[in-house]
């Protein structure tokens, strides 16, 4: 009897401790789907230096997905957002995707990567087949190269190609306006400075054949001191200067340049001073200096764009920036397809998003495309205006025309042999 | 390469006056936060991983008292002490436990701390770029000297760092408190043995080397942005400062310093792709010419 009670006991034990490792083992793919929630990943930088690129791309998507959860869902099924810090590690951001989706069960990944991160993630995805959405990386190849193509992956980011023709455009007809010959730039030492400047003097040439690069300073990404920089600059005595510096980056460099009344000397263009963290964080903001479309409460002037960022001031307390903006319109994209497919299946979800066109306060015509043939965004707002030290902190916004956009980057990327 | 620039430079008074007094600024700049790491190396046998913490921690600081008091002298101040009380608190209760130990042990303790520093400097002023902004004192036109343009807030910084180096040459030199450091930094044991509390002294030693890296990250402040983990950027040009002078000497840390500004902004001329990479050159041709650095003392018995 009392065997039989201890074999029997031994017996419902080994059951429920064989049920539970079974549960515990198999893959959590198989446990999301279902009625459970929808995983989606986010691999980002959280912290270091750039964190607020990694808190304000959480914070975008979370807007987006909380107001479709708080909706009810898909059929009650509410989307959970899950982040990884990868610290601006390539190698750290390619391991977050394979343990989202290995691990956590997400079939869906938001890479709020800087480039060089993004590259290893879209490697990744090109082998596990999640679908995934580059909110953050510019850098044009990533989407335009047909070697680096995986049909589950596009970019809600902007793509440096087109803010280079129609800052270019822009720059030219200053250029002819003031008669700014002399060009200098000055922009961080990796591929995203380089490539974004190089195009963008390319296409600024290409509008206005009198402009002729002098000088070209390439200061390392995160140096904290910019002073050697600042002089040569002046040695040149350019008429313009174009700056691709961005984030605590640019704040350095434009509050010690100011110290040598740099800007009171040079026209300046700098395409990523017009985000709210920057524009916050610079005390003594020079007159009239020049920036390309980042994100913008009234770029475009509409409800839709206004009312975004009330919603986001109001939840998060903070000023959305460009990325804000990039991982919103990634969400939205995914909750569209979502509605669509009624599915997480990474492959009907691409099919879903591949040449849609969504409502979205961003568009400059209230609607953005996810471009069929290279999966990345067209219609949002391109442009330059003039930086002012208080809100809306942008005035004589200069918005770039799409068609040129396109019949310019069409040409582009033949030349490139990327078409 | 651009040697035609550099000799045109050269031979322009306006180019030289720029470019010398830069390569002063960013020397002087260099100096105010490699002046405790060397110290500390010096005195203690740490290589302190974590002194750029301790950089970033004091520009916060400064920050904030700006903000509150609207003085730039507080918020130099408050990033000073602020950097010491907390740097007492670390050789306190982590430091104090490696001392003599393996080097890797050593910077395991300083990496963890740089970690929870960043952590708590993200949590309690948030991710985004902060500026102090110019103090009105100093929001005033470049001078320009022999047409060379010179900012007043950098004649400043440059006074302010060549008082505190002789402020410090004074104290270890020519003082009783700084016999005992010395003494301490060739043989502590014997120190002890004369009745000198060494712990008290290393616990002096390292606080001193925290309020220098945060009195440099307050007077930065109003033209660095200041961002979570900003303190690494500053730490690795240090160690090439501190390597280059001669580990534990504080003047070795200025002639090292002030030689790096000079050649980065001389080298930003006529080598601008190369800036970093003369800095590094220099580095290497000290470490094979003289191992000790330029005015290093001989390798002393460590605590």
């Amino acid at each position: 009897m009392t065997n039989h009670k201890l074999n029997t006991g031994r017996r419902r034990f080994l059951k429920t401790g064989a049920a539970t490792a079974m549960a515990l083992s198999a893959p959590a793919i198989l446990r999301a789907e279902g009625t459970g929630a929808i995983r989606v990943g986010m691999p980002t930088i959280l912290s270091g230096v750039v964190s607020i690129l990694g808190e304000s791309s959480v914070a975008g998507a979370k807007l987006v997905f909380d107001e479709f959860n708080a909706s009810g869902g898909l059929d009650g099924r509410k989307i959970e957002l899950i982040t990884r810090d990868s610290r601006a590690k390539p190698e750290e951001a390619a391991k977050a995707v394979r343990d989202l989706v290995n691990g956590d069960g997400c079939n869906i990944i938001l890479d709020a990567e800087a480039s060089s991160g993004s590259f290893a993630v879209q490697e990744v995805i090109k082998s596990i087949g999640a679908l995934c959405l580059h909110t953050v990386s510019e850098a044009t190849p990533l989407s335009a190269d047909p070697a680096l193509h995986a049909p589950t992956a596009f970019r809600s980011a902007r793509q440096g190609i087109h803010d280079a023709i129609g800052g270019g455009a822009y720059a030219a007809a200053v250029a002819k306006e003031k008669g700014l010959k002399r060009w200098a730039t000055c922009s961080p030492d990796y591929a995203y400075g380089r490539t974004t400047t190089a195009e963008f003097m390319e296409y600024a040439k290409y509008f206005n054949s009198d402009i002729e690069v002098i000088g070209q300073a390439w200061p390392k990404l995160f140096q904290p001191d910019y002073t050697e920089v600042i002089t040569r600059i002046l040695q040149w005595r350019p008429d313009a200067l174009y700056s691709a510096l961005w984030g605590g980056d640019l704040v350095s460099f434009i509050d010690q340049a100011n110290l040598y009344a740099l800007f009171d000397q040079t026209e300046t263009f700098s395409v990523n001073l017009g985000d709210y963290p920057v524009l916050t964080a610079v005390e003594q903001l020079p007159n009239g200096m020049r920036s390309g479309s980042r994100y913008n409460k009234v770029v475009p002037n509409t409800p839709e764009n206004n009312a975004f960022y009330d919603a986001y001031v109001a939840k998060f307390g903070t000023l959305p920036t460009n990325w804000s903006w990039e991982n919103a319109t990634a969400a939205t994209f995914v909750i569209e397809a979502l509605k669509d497919v009624g599915t997480d299946d990474p492959v009907k979800l691409a099919e879903a998003i591949r040449g849609r066109t969504i409502a979205s306060p961003f568009g400059v015509d209230g609607t953005l495309t996810m471009r069929a043939e290279d999966h990345t965004l067209t219609g949002y707002a391109v442009g330059y205006g003039v930086t002012t030290a208080e809100e809306p902190f942008m005035k004589d916004f200069h918005t770039s025309s799409w068609e040129q956009i396109l019949e310019l980057e069409a040409d582009w990327k033949k030349r490139q042999g990327f078409a | 390469m651009e040697p035609a620039a550099l000799l045109d430079c050269l031979t322009s008074l306006s180019c030289v006056v720029t470019q010398t007094t830069s390569g002063l600024i960013i020397g002087m700049l260099f100096f105010l936060v490699a002046a405790g790491l060397t110290l500390i190396f010096g005195v203690l046998g740490i290589v302190n991983f974590a002194h750029g913490a301790f950089y970033m921690v004091g520009a916060y600081l400064a920050y904030s008292a700006y903000q509150v008091t609207g003085s730039y002298l507080v918020a130099v101040l408050a990033g000073g002490f602020g950097a010491a009380i907390l740097g007492v608190l670390f050789e306190r209760f982590a430091i104090r436990r490696v001392y003599g130990e393996n080097v890797l042990l050593q910077l395991l303790v300083c990496y963890g701390f740089v970690l929870v520093a960043d952590d708590l400097v993200q949590i309690i002023w948030g991710s985004e770029y902060l500026s102090m902004g110019m103090p009105q004192a100093f929001r005033l036109p470049p001078v320009f000297i022999a047409g060379g343009i010179v900012p007043p807030f950098y004649i400043f910084i440059i006074t302010v760092a060549a008082v505190f180096a002789a402020v410090l040459w004074f104290i270890i030199e020519r003082t009783q408190y700084g016999r005992i450091i010395r003494a301490t930094a060739v043989n502590p044991t014997m120190v002890s043995a004369l009745g000198i509390p060494t712990p008290l002294i290393y616990l002096s030693v390292f606080a001193l080397g925290m309020f220098l890296a945060g009195m440099a990250g307050g007077l930065a402040a109003p033209i660095r942005a200041l961002t979570p983990g900003m303190g690494f950027s500053v730490l690795i040009v240090s160690f090439v400062v501190t390597v280059i002078g001669g580990m534990g000497s504080v003047t070795g840390a200025l002639v090292a310093s002030i030689l790096i500004g000079l050649v980065r902004s001389y080298g930003s001329i006529g080598f601008p792709l190369f800036v970093d990479g003369l800095m590094y050159v220099m580095m290497g041709l000290v470490l094979v010419l003289k191992p000790n650095g330029l005015l290093g003392r001989q390798e002393a018995s460590r605590p």
